[in-house]
């Protein structure tokens, strides 16, 4: 993982929430719209907030397709799923909402899970075609973890 | 009878994001490292070729009909269930279905950070 790989995951992390806060304070203040108006949605990206949002889900995904290209899909998930603990932080220090202790413990289980897959290999390597599921686990850690902490030659992945 | 539709329509979500974000993972593992190529053969390249993939089209068709049924989900069921449950059941299953179908490495680290991600989306919604 060089730098600038972290770089982009950030990126997924924080165009995803700030996105999605956006979004949701413009929607709020155009206020519901009926079914049976649904023009009035095409009206709604007029609202700045709405349209800053959308912008901002746009790069979202442009660095979540981009991440996806270099990396295991059971990685860039967990990876990226501190926006969950960036927006609770946001409503609990910068709008002075009220956290309740579930929520906290919430943000620290997602925050450990983030820790679980950090130390890991970011992509499965899959040598000269040879089934991964039939490689046996050394004491529970998989061949491809050491490999890849090891530095073996990897055909994908390469840091530049 | 409500309650049998909420979770039908939430299974709905879970169902077509895990197909969509498959899809997406193997179109841009088909399209290759997009950092390098870019250098190589420039952003509006790489830009065209993932758009004519058609394994990212069908992801993103999987994606548009995710959200569709999450406004039915929310129609039926409040947000306060039906986001916290589609979200980390999606992270469950994008953890079986990238082992089975993408083949990645899903180790005894990677099973714990999805369990515990996906509690941990379920808990803040509490």
């Amino acid at each position: 993982m060089t730098f600038r790989k972290y770089l982009v995951l950030a990126g997924v992390t924080v165009f995803a929430s700030a996105g999605d806060a956006m979004l949701s304070h413009g929607m709020k203040q155009i206020g519901s719209i009926s079914l049976n108006h649904l023009q009035s949605v095409i009206w709604a990206v007029l609202n700045p907030w709405v349209a800053v949002g959308i912008l901002l889900l746009l790069a979202f995904f442009a660095t979540y397709m981009t991440a996806l290209s270099w990396a295991d899909l059971t990685y860039v998930l967990p990876a990226t799923s501190l926006g969950y603990v960036i927006l609770a932080l946001v409503a609990r220090f910068a709008l002075h909402e009220h956290v309740s202790p579930m929520r906290w413990l919430g943000i620290a289980f997602i925050t450990s899970g983030v820790g679980f897959i950090a130390g890991g290999p970011e992509i499965t390597v899959h040598r000269h075609g040879e089934s991964l599921e039939t490689s046996s686990d050394v004491d529970g850690i998989p061949l491809l973890a050491k490999e890849a902490r090891s530095g073996a030659p990897r055909v994908r992945g390469m840091e530049s | 009878m409500k309650t049998i539709y909420t979770w039908a329509a939430i299974l709905a979500i879970v169902v077509a994001s895990v197909i969509g974000d498959v899809l997406l993972a193997r179109a841009m593992k088909q399209v290759g490292d997009v950092d390098e190529l870019r250098r190589r053969v420039g952003f509006l390249a790489v830009v065209g070729r993932t758009l004519s993939n058609p394994t990212f089209l069908l992801g993103v068709t999987a994606m548009a009909v995710a959200f569709f049924s999450l406004l039915f989900a929310l129609s039926w069921g409040d947000v306060s269930l039906v986001a916290p449950a589609a979200a980390s059941l999606t992270f469950i299953g994008n953890a079986i279905a990238a082992k089975v179908f993408l083949h990645e490495r899903v180790d005894r680290r990677r099973w714990i950070a999805a369990t515990l991600v996906a509690a941990g989306v379920a808990l803040l919604a509490g």
